[in-house]
This record gives structure tokens, C-alpha cells and sequence, in this order.
């Protein structure tokens, strides 16, 4: 009997917003004394009342449309009522029937649905004067959240990997979170049960997993349930629905609650925030200002510039970078100063240099100018190089149609070793190869 | 007659030192028999106040029903859990009472957290009505109502869910304003049912109501939920005409009605008639369900509105929530919950639309509505704790309008023979507000009910 994984995802992304999700408090919490950003809302006090923060919604219909999915006309908030220290009204303000978004497809894994909602505050576990307390800091509650649910459409944990870094990517080049899990501002609560290889439909049960916080911890997490699961199938077995948190220390899975059913939460329109409406005017006006998304700026900067797909890959892996590395080429090419800086040039740089958001256009490009002496060789000098360095070492010729393509190294070595010129090591390859081919 | 005798108006031209004075002779006779304060502001903090008043309400001392948030002051919603709790801002309909110079000299009794309709179900002991001090004052607006009869007050801020300023206002013979849903901003003002509660001002008359409406309707940027409709100058428009204005009646209202409470009503209508207004008859076939209704409603948003009480940033613990606090918390809990949701809830919900088609229907044949505030005379300390239903039947004619989201005046219409207040209610469209603050005060023009006060 043998088994295989489904997998859904839940993700949750802090969005940058200047202010929370219901109050005017500053929404970056990172790094702030605790409870220092707190108002009467956020806090839960009695009488306060939630006011949506538009840029949050529009951010949220943005990235709706970013994975594909359909706007809903209608949509509105929603109350999900649950105690714990951390939700200062005993309420979540979320969105449960009516999100912002339906549907949608990333990487052929299907999206169910994106909404918006508010974070919590943060529990700290420690000991004071010998004594185990459990603080709270409210900074963090009334953030901006939003959550995007996928159907478990996943079957392999590299599936689960690109996903998440191209949900990532896109994100950030939308500009509307740095999805840092370092910081918090991207969580992931993969789902996971196993199933009959032999069997097309999903099984009744299935484990959702908490306390991830980078996505080496998620691999490795799935990768102990597949076993856990695998190994109660195999006894006879059933897993149970249940919440298992990954414990770092133990580098396992922990058994947490038993999932509680979505109605236990008592969801219900939430009053104090009317509904709302979205226009297909508005829908094209947001889909109008969203940035350019990370694969359509990998193909242009490919198409645009004289740089190889590999080098466009590793630019577009930052927005900060890609739009610096087009600002850099423009003003290389107007500046007379700067001519003879080419693309590629730039791209290697910034890559190797991860750029400054104060630094000065004018001032990068000289530093690249200062660093790299402009080579005063010719295609026919390199050749030239290129052809005393094949007599010098004949072997690799003949290594080389061996298929020993590991020569191709030694020879741009031996020639950067030799010459006081600097030559891009790339170009050099591609001629040692294009000589050694001839041969 | 005496300074609070007077309307708002008149107390302006009084140096506000001399209104304080007599707020304060007027506490010392009454207080303590009615217990209608909770927190009252110490007489020498008023008395500084009133010698830098400035604004257009400056002198006028107001209370407000202890459950709006007031800076520095104790805000405890009458229920033990915020007992100690000085509250941390101030709410939308404070704020701006006093920038207009108004100064508040109390923060009144209630029923805990709004749930009540006598002022019994308050951790502060009941309150008792002026008239007959075995009675109850009415809820959950009680010690408001109580302040401004007893001439301790020249208007009063209190909060209408159900009926909560409309029934005290009848029973203490006063005018009060249940505004439209989304007048008057809802910041500040401890939430009870969310889509149902409403801010709203307690006097002597519809032209004091009037006034302090001015001054405490518009939209709010705290609150979602605050209408941008425009604020009309309500009291300048006092005075145009009410003749072609047509009052709706129902005779179904007067089914099984307490004679005490229909002889009142009748006359009024008279009254309207001969003020030149022409009366239509209309039907409100659904009334009987609006109690079970609102009792499902209201509940369920209370039950959520009150979890944020949980003793971890402030307040006391959760075992101090009184038995009819808790009934509505676990019948609100209930009608939420898994496979009761679409049985109770949303069945109300949609069923509550019924009730908006239903009085828009109604409205459609005439300007405002005619309907009894409370179905009996105000009943005797201890009668209604006991009995649940008894309770929430007090709410009769007040809860689906509400639910309605519609505004309705209270005003004084006679008294019973045992010369116990009885009142009516005019319902209007949404923001029509300006048109029964009219009506109101030329009713109040040709009858004196309004001015009786209780004898000390």
C-alpha cells in the first residue's frame, strides 16, 4: 500500500499599510516597546467602534486579481467570536461567506479564496522573578491581514516550495507587504493528509500545522507528517483532525486541539461596518495601478535589455532591485559619463551590491565605474588571448570534446590570471566555448 | 418657576453659576430617594466649570446615562465589571456637548449594559421613579429620565435600543428622541445591540430635544456606521406649519391595550386633529412578533459586544455579570451557534426586513405614526425582575422600530388616575427627525402634560 500527500496552504501577509486595519495606530509594529501603539479601537476598550482603512481593501482586491481570482461585487466583514488573551474585543473582525476575492490559480495550484482581516495581539511566554507569565503586547493587534486559502492541490513538498516564494515574489513586487517570516509578516499553515495512491478523492480527516516561520521549517514539517501519517496507515491507523504545531527543538510535530468546525465560531455579519460594494469601475481602476507583476517584468527586462535570463531571474527576486537596475541603464545611457557601463555590468553589480533605497543614481554608477576598469580589449584581442591560452594547455581541447566542460573554467583562470584587462567572465566563456567547438 | 422649570434657552440667560446652584439644591431633595446617579461630579468641579463656560450651550448642565465614555471620569455602564473604570477618551456625543460649553454634572443609573426596561437590573440599586417612589423610573435610560424630572438637569444624553429612552421619557413624563440609525455617532457609547443602538437626547420638551440634536447629530469619522445626511437647524424649524401633515393610526394598537394607556393616546390624537393634521388609518399586521424578534437580535450582538469584558485589560471578572445580563448572553450565544444559526439569526435577520417593508408600507399613507410608548403604567419595584417575559414585553411598541432603524419622539400625553406620566410616540421615516421635533412642540404648545413635575 502506498500513499501520497494532499496538501493545501493557508497564508497569512501583514500588509504595509501606514496605519492598522480599523484605527489610525502605525501599522509597522516591528521592533516597537510594547504596547506603545495602541488607541481606544485596537485595544478593544469599551465603546470603541472599527473604521475600515481603505488602502488595505484596495491592496487586498489587488492581489485578488494578481493570482487570477474574481472580485465579489459584494463583500463585507464579519465577526469570528473566540476567547483568548491576544483579541482584546473577543472578536476577530474577518471575512467568512462573502470575501474579497474568489478563486484564482498560482502555479496551477487553485486559489480558494483571498479576504481581509485583522491581526492579533502577541503573546510573550517568560518568566518573571522565577515566575512563568504569559505577557501581552497589543502593537500587533488591528493590523492588517490578509489570508489566502488554496484548495490541497498540492502533491510534492518542491510544488509547495516554488509556490510560496512566487506567492512571496509577487507580493512584494505588488508592494504591498515585505512578507518578511522573519518579521512576522508572512506566516504559513500548511494542511496535510495522506491518501491511498490508489484512491482520487480526498480523506475525511486532515492536520493543519502552526508555529512555521520560515519555509525550511514548512519542508521539514511536512516531511515529518508524511511520516507520522504514513507510519499510522500503516499500523491500521487513522490520523485525526487535529491541529499539530512544529516544535524547532524537538523537530517535530506536536499535537495542539482538535480543529475546531468553522461555526464554532459563531460567525455574523459584522455591525458595525456596512457592507461594501465594488464596482467593475473600480475593479479596472485598481487593476490599472498594479505594478508590474514578477513574471511579465522577468520576460520584458529579458526582451528590453541585453541581459541573460539568469541574471533577469536574479534581479526581478527584489522590486527594489529591478526597478534600480532600469533606472540605473536609463541614466547610463543618457549620462556620457556612464556610456560605457553596459546592462549586464549594472545587473552583476546590483546583485553583488544589494542596493541602498538613499544612494543616488549618479553615485552607484560611479562606484560601478571606480570598481571596474572599462576593458580596453576588442573581441579580436580576446581571441587572440583565447588562442594562446589553447596552446599553451592543448589538453583541454581535447578534455573538452571528451565532454569534460569543466576546461572551459580553467582556461578563463588562466587567461584573467594573466591579463591586467578586465574581461566579463561570461562573454569569456561564451568565446573559449564558441573557439574550442570550432576546433 | 423655578431655573430648570425653564427651557434651555431661558436657562442661558441665567448666570450659570445660579443654574449649578440650583442643580445642586435640587440633588440634595432628590438623589438619594431616587437613586438615579452613579457617579455625580463633585458640586465645586461644576461650579469652577460654570464660571469659564463658554459656547453656544455654555452653563447648561446635562447628564448622561452612564454608559458613554467621559475622560478621567467613571464610565461603569450600571454593572459591577467596570465598578472602578475611569474611562480612557471621550465619546463623539460628550466631546462635543462640551465644546459647546454644556457641563455635566453626572453619569447616570441603567440598566447593566442596557438590559432592562425599569432600571432594576443595575449593580447600583434601582432607581425610583419621582412619582411614585414604589415605582420604577423605566429603563434602561432610568437615571436620566429621573435627573430631568426631578429638575436636577437641563437635558440629558441617553441611549435608545429598544425603547431605553422612549420608555423612561413616558414614565417620567418627559419628551424623548430616539434618533435614526446612524444620526448621531455611536463612538464612546458602550454598544449593546450594534445595528440597534442610538444616541439620543432627553428634555423637558421637543424644542430642548431639538437643540441639543443640533448639536450632537452629523457624521463622525469614528464610526462607520454615522450617516452623512445633513444636519438640519432643528430647532429654527419649530414653528412651520403641521396642518396637511397626516398621522398615521393604527386601531390594532388599541387591542387589549390598558385603557390607562389608550384614553391618553385617543386624546392625543385628538389633539393632532385639532392642530389641523388629518389622520390615516394604516396597519402594522407584524407588531405581535416584534418581541421574540428583537429578543433574538439583540441578544446575539450583545453576546458578542460583551466578550471584550474578559478581565485582561481591565474590569472586573466575568462571574459579575447579573442573571438577565447573562440570559441574554446565553440566548444570543445560542442563536449564533452551530445549527441554531440559520434557525434564529438569520431567520430574524430576514424576517426583520418584513418589519422595514412593513413600516416603510405604513409610511408611504402618512408623515409619522402614532403608537403607544409602553403597554402599562409604570410597574411597581420587584414586579418585572421575576418575571423575564413580562420584561421584554415592555418593549412592545418600541423594539421594532429599532430594528427599523427609524426615529421616534416620545412625548408626554396625559396622566393615569393615579396620576402616574403615560406617554405616546410619533415614528418617522429615516432622518425625518425635523418633522416630529415639529409636531412635538406644537402639540406641546397647546397642552401642558410636559410641564407637570413630581412633587418632592
Amino acid at each position: 500500500m502506498t500513499y501520497h500527500p494532499i496538501i493545501g496552504l493557508e497564508v497569512h501577509v501583514e500588509l504595509r499599510t501606514a496605519s492598522k486595519m480599523f484605527c489610525g495606530c502605525p501599522a509597522n509594529y516591528f521592533g516597537k516597546d510594547p504596547n506603545t501603539q495602541n488607541c481606544p479601537v485596537c485595544l478593544g476598550l469599551p465603546g470603541a467602534l472599527p473604521v475600515p482603512n481603505k488602502k488595505a481593501v484596495e491592496w487586498t482586491i489587488m492581489l485578488g486579481i494578481a493570482l487570477g481570482g474574481k472580485i465579489n461585487q459584494d463583500s463585507k466583514f464579519d465577526r469570528k467570536n473566540y476567547f483568548y488573551p491576544d483579541l482584546p474585543k473577543g472578536y476577530q473582525i474577518s471575512q467568512y461567506d462573502e470575501p474579497v476575492a474568489t478563486g484564482g490559480k498560482l502555479m496551477g495550484i487553485r486559489i480558494r479564496r483571498v479576504h481581509l482581516e485583522e491581526d492579533t495581539g502577541k503573546l510573550i511566554h517568560t518568566e518573571i522573578d522565577g515566575e512563568k507569565v504569559a505577557l501581552v503586547d497589543f502593537n500587533r493587534s488591528g493590523v492588517p491581514l490578509v489570508e489566502i486559502v488554496t484548495e490541497p492541490d498540492f502533491k510534492t513538498l518542491d510544488e509547495v516550495d516554488l509556490f510560496l516564494k512566487k506567492l512571496q515574489l509577487i507580493i512584494r513586487h505588488l508592494g504591498i507587504s515585505e512578507a518578511d517570516m522573519e518579521k512576522g509578516a508572512m506566516r504559513i499553515e500548511p494542511s496535510i493528509s495522506m491518501q491511498e495512491d490508489t484512491i482520487e478523492s480526498l480523506p475525511n480527516y486532515r492536520v493543519e500545522l502552526k508555529n512555521i516561520n520560515s519555509f525550511r521549517f514548512a519542508r521539514k514539517a511536512l516531511e515529518f507528517e508524511i511520516r507520522r501519517q504514513t507510519d499510522m496507515f500503516t499500523k491500521g491507523e487513522t490520523p485525526t483532525q487535529q491541529t499539530r504545531g512544529w516544535s524547532e527543538s524537538k523537530n517535530e510535530t506536536v499535537a495542539q486541539r482538535e480543529k475546531e468546525e468553522a461555526n464554532d465560531y459563531r460567525y455574523f455579519p459584522e455591525p458595525d461596518i456596512p457592507p461594501m460594494k465594488f464596482s467593475k469601475t473600480q475593479v479596472s481602476e485598481i487593476t490599472s495601478l498594479t505594478p508590474e507583476l514578477p513574471d511579465q517584468k522577468l520576460a520584458r527586462l529579458g526582451k528590453e535589455y541585453d541581459i541573460s535570463s539568469d541574471l533577469a531571474d536574479r534581479l526581478i527576486q527584489s522590486r527594489l532591485t529591478s526597478d534600480l537596475f532600469e533606472d540605473l541603464v536609463q541614466k547610463s545611457n543618457v549620462n556620457v559619463d556612464f556610456k560605457n557601463i553596459d546592462a549586464p555590468t549594472i545587473a552583476k553589480w546590483l546583485i553583488n551590491h544589494p542596493p541602498n533605497t538613499k544612494s543616488k543614481l549618479e553615485d552607484i554608477l560611479r562606484e560601478i565605474l571606480e570598481s571596474k576598469p572599462v576593458s580596453t580589449l576588442t573581441p579580436d584581442d580576446i581571441d587572440t588571448l583565447i588562442g594562446d591560452a589553447l596552446k599553451t594547455h592543448p589538453q583541454t581541447v581535447t578534455d573538452f570534446k571528451k565532454g569534460k566542460h569543466a576546461v572551459v573554467g580553467f582556461i578563463i583562470g588562466s587567461i584573467l590570471s594573466k591579463t591586467t584587462s578586465s574581461i566579463d567572465r561570461e562573454l569569456l566563456g561564451k568565446r573559449i566555448i564558441v573557439k574550442l567547438q570550432s576546433y | 418657576m423655578t431655573i430648570l422649570d425653564k427651557s434651555i434657552t431661558e436657562i442661558k440667560k441665567h448666570p450659570p453659576q445660579d443654574v449649578i446652584e440650583e442643580c445642586y439644591e435640587q440633588i440634595e431633595k432628590w438623589a438619594k430617594k431616587t437613586n438615579a446617579f452613579i457617579t455625580l461630579i463633585p458640586k465645586e468641579v461644576s461650579a469652577k466649570k460654570a464660571k469659564s463656560a463658554t459656547g453656544p450651550l455654555a452653563g447648561v448642565p446635562f447628564v448622561m446615562k452612564d454608559s458613554y465614555l467621559t475622560s478621567n471620569i467613571r464610565t461603569t455602564a450600571g454593572s459591577s465589571i467596570l465598578a472602578s473604570y475611569i474611562s480612557q477618551y471621550d465619546a463623539t456625543v460628550y466631546k462635543k456637548l462640551i465644546s459647546a460649553g454644556a457641563i455635566l454634572i453626572g453619569k447616570m443609573n441603567m440598566d447593566a449594559w442596557g438590559h432592562g426596561a425599569s432600571t432594576e437590573n443595575t449593580d447600583f440599586g434601582p432607581a425610583k421613579n419621582p412619582w411614585d417612589l414604589t415605582r420604577v423610573s423605566g429603563g434602561s435610560s432610568g437615571g436620566p429620565a429621573i435627573a430631568l424630572a426631578t429638575r436636577t438637569a437641563a437635558f440629558a444624553i441617553g441611549e435608545d435600543t429598544g425603547g431605553s429612552i422612549r420608555n423612561p421619557s413616558a414614565w417620567c413624563n418627559l419628551t424623548g428622541l430616539k434618533v435614526t440609525y446612524g444620526r448621531v455617532s455611536r463612538y464612546g457609547c458602550i454598544a449593546y445591540a450594534s445595528s440597534l443602538d442610538t444616541v439620543g437626547p432627553m428634555a423637558k420638551t421637543a424644542e430642548d430635544c431639538a437643540l441639543v440634536l443640533e448639536h450632537i447629530a452629523g457624521k463622525d469619522q469614528y464610526d462607520a456606521t454615522s450617516s452623512e445626511a445633513v444636519v438640519p437647524q432643528y430647532s429654527k424649524e419649530l414653528n412651520k406649519p403641521v396642518r396637511e401633515v397626516t398621522l398615521g393610526w393604527s386601531d390594532e394598537l388599541l387591542v387589549d391595550l390598558d385603557s390607562e394607556i389608550a384614553k391618553p393616546l385617543v386624546a392625543a390624537r385628538q389633539k393632532f386633529v385639532e392642530l389641523g393634521m388629518k389622520i390615516k388609518k394604516i396597519s402594522l399586521p407584524l407588531l405581535k412578533y416584534g418581541v421574540p424578534l428583537y429578543y433574538i437580535l439583540a441578544p446575539s450582538e450583545t453576546s458578542s459586544n460583551l466578550a471584550r469584558y474578559d478581565n485582561v485589560r481591565f474590569g472586573s471578572t466575568r462571574d459579575k455579570f447579573t442573571p438577565e445580563s447573562e440570559r441574554r448572553i446565553m440566548i444570543g450565544t445560542h442563536a449564533l451557534s452551530a445549527g441554531y444559526y440559520d434557525a434564529y439569526y438569520k431567520r430574524a435577520q430576514k424576517i426583520r426586513t418584513l418589519f422595514i417593508n412593513n413600516y416603510q408600507k405604513a409610511l408611504d399613507q402618512c408623515d409619522a405614526i402614532i403608537m403607544p410608548v409602553n403597554p402599562t403604567i409604570p410597574p411597581k419595584i420587584g414586579e418585572l425582575l421575576d418575571k423575564p417575559i413580562n420584561n421584554m414585553i415592555a418593549d412592545y411598541f418600541t423594539g421594532t422600530i429599532n430594528l427599523a432603524g427609524l426615529p421616534s419622539l416620545s412625548l408626554p400625553c396625559g396622566f393615569s388616575k393615579d396620576n402616574l406620566p403615560v406617554g405616546m410616540q410619533l415614528v418617522g421615516q429615516m432622518f425625518s427627525e425635523d418633522l416630529l421635533l415639529r409636531i412635538g412642540h406644537q402639540y406641546q404648545q397647546s397642552t401642558d402634560w410636559h410641564r407637570q413635575k413630581p412633587k418632592i
